[in-house]
């Protein structure tokens, strides 16, 4: 068996920089080295990587691999996951670590197979042992539940949820080596292909990067306050509109505003949600939300377990007057 | 030419149990429901859209075959007949003592690509995004790189032609189609819609069918194949403590105005 050492992080680069979420998963990685007592690299893959490099030293990566290549130039699971096997295969970490969204979910577990090793799914939190083994802790049965989980395998992987750490402050002093990595990979390894691919323009804030975030539930009764009260209320905050999986698969809002487990992880200041019971898969989606406030008529809903402030009442009632204060005090 | 479908369904504890009818025993590292609170068994949500992604398949190109398959210890027939009862061919169920509650994906991975390999010819792999018990969302990547087959994961619309299929998926705010060659695995998320209501006619099919039950034995695994690669230290309910201020006034309206005051004061608006 290899000697492992170290902590990997598979990074992700956009138009040269590096994702917000590595940077996070840097700050947990650098946690995870510390305890080791061992180096922290992480594994950057493109064309062109840009400043990304640097940017992951500044941010606490001891080594950056940076991988580059014609056929990494946009994401494509089988040329990323063909490469990834190889810096793991050739650098031997004792820990993986992964960002949960579409790259780090896809790619996690299927490295994870390849190397004959498993992951630990949906962390909020990782450590090491006193015997050096991972451990993460992370919700099952819809967030209903919490298991502590270690890994058996070798290299041992955890995917971490996004906005469960602090980044650490860049230092664009600290020293830190990169290392080209050329996985040479055969376009032949490639078995989907993008055929079409269309980025829907950011309407008003990003959902994940909002101060406050303004939700609607099925209490809500139809789609129409999404484009009246809740959308006056956003456009008020300069917040981002959110929902519940119960709207979004009754069709009253598209899919990219949903909040929870199956949808986006968001972390703002202020987070109010009207109409929604709290679903454990809901608050999945939102556990990193500072103050939580809830407007629902039923004054048993578990709502009222998380959130900070509550009006048990009718929001057609609760909400006009709510936003025609708000917009007396601006 | 027949198109080979096989659908992957897990039989989970209903994930719309109440939070106060969740018992959790701490040794056996295993979730339950409430027994008085007599709450059936579902087959997960997801697996559900993915028997429907396979129905939808078979609606439009006639000659196709859905064979539902399912590992676990025990099942309650009348629950797993649904997707029969849906429109489905056969059902293939691994059951076996030593598959009790396992929430490691490698292990459900392996089986399941061995049962796979035993039914034989599949052009087709529909699996839901993940299972409404433990999450994990791995078992169909995993069971993509045993089969050695490409996966396209998260898909809300399943096409075949050609001998491709071919997907739409949306993940953030990006609206992609994507398709691979045949034979491939494909996981569907709750976006591709609700799934249908069994009909009379298929209800009636359904209860004539038997499906076919493999033990691990029968698929060749023995127990070392399938040593864990994971291990649970503990399994919790977390406590919550409410600290919530309910905001009240003359009047409902009334009450709105407070929050907003109350913010304000808090100095988060």
């Amino acid at each position: 068996m290899a000697d492992r050492q170290g902590v990997l992080v598979i990074g992700e680069v956009a138009n040269g920089k590096l994702n917000p979420s590595s940077t996070e998963m840097l700050a947990h990685g650098r946690k995870l080295a510390d305890s080791l007592k061992e180096p922290l690299s992480i594994a950057l893959l493109g064309q062109d990587l840009g400043a990304a490099p640097k940017e992951a030293i500044a941010f606490g990566a001891d080594k950056v691999h940076a991988v580059t290549d014609p056929l990494l130039k946009e994401y494509q699971v089988d040329a990323y996951l063909a490469a990834i096997t190889k810096v793991a295969q050739q650098h031997t970490p004792r820990v993986v670590l992964l960002a949960k969204g579409p790259i780090g979910s896809e790619v996690g577990p299927r490295l994870a197979f390849r190397l004959d090793t498993a992951v630990i799914q949906d962390c909020l939190e990782v450590r090491i042992d006193a015997e050096k083994k991972l451990v993460g802790n992370r919700p099952v049965y819809g967030g209903n539940c919490m298991a502590t989980i270690t890994s058996l395998g070798e290299p041992m992987m955890a995917i971490v949820r996004p906005k469960t750490g602090d980044p650490l402050a860049r230092n664009d002093s600290r020293h830190g080596e990169v290392v080209a990595f050329s996985p040479r990979l055969e376009a032949s390894v490639i078995k989907s292909r993008v055929v079409e691919r269309v980025e829907k323009a950011q309407e008003g804030v990003r959902l994940e990067d909002a101060a406050i975030v303004v939700s609607g539930g099925r209490g809500l009764g139809s789609a129409a306050p999404f484009t009246n009260e809740i959308k006056d209320l956003a456009d008020l905050l300069g917040a981002a509109i959110g929902a519940s999986r119960a709207v979004v698969d009754s069709g009253w809002i598209s899919h990219d505003h949903q909040v929870g487990l199956t949808g986006k992880t968001i972390a703002p200041n202020l987070y109010i949600m009207v109409g929604i019971s709290g679903a454990s898969q809901h608050m999945a989606g939102c556990s990193a939300a500072k103050v939580i406030v809830a407007i629902n008529r039923d004054s048993d809903a578990v709502i009222f377990n998380d959130a900070r402030y509550g009006v048990a009442g009718d929001w057609k009632k609760v909400l006009p007057a709510f936003i025609q204060q708000i917009r007396a005090m601006k | 030419m027949t198109l080979n479908i096989i659908v992957t369904a897990k039989q989970v504890m209903d994930p719309e149990t109440p939070a106060t009818a969740y018992r959790v025993d701490r040794e056996k590292k295993r979730v339950d429901s409430d027994p008085s609170a007599r709450i059936a068994p579902v087959i997960n949500g997801f697996d559900e859209n993915g028997v429907e992604a396979a129905l939808r398949i078979k609606d439009a190109l006639k000659d196709v075959k859905v064979t539902v398959l399912s590992a676990g210890a025990a099942f309650t027939m009348d629950v797993m007949k649904k997707a029969l009862s849906m429109g489905s061919d056969e059902m293939v169920l691994v059951q076996d003592p030593a598959l009790e509650n396992i929430s490691d994906s490698t292990i459900t991975a392996k089986v399941l690509a061995a049962a796979v390999k035993k039914i034989g010819s599949f052009d087709l792999i529909i699996t839901g995004r993940q299972a409404s018990d433990w999450d994990n969302a791995q078992v169909p990547l995993g069971l993509a790189e045993l089969l050695g087959v490409p996966c396209i994961p998260l898909t809300r619309k399943v096409d075949v032609k050609d001998r491709q299929v071919v997907c739409e998926r949306v993940t953030g705010n990006v609206h992609e189609v994507i398709s691979a060659q045949l034979p491939a695995v494909v996981t569907v998320s709750n976006e591709l819609g609700t799934p249908r209501y069994p009909t009379l006619r298929n209800i009636m099919a359904a209860a004539r069918k038997q499906p076919t039950i493999w033990s691990l034995g029968d698929l060749g695994l023995s127990a070392a194949a399938l040593a864990p690669k994971l291990k649970m230290l503990d399994l919790f309910i977390p406590k919550k403590q409410s600290q919530c201020e309910m905001i009240t006034g003359e009047d409902e309206a009334d009450a709105g105005k407070n929050l907003a005051l109350k913010l304000r004061e808090a100095k988060l608006v």
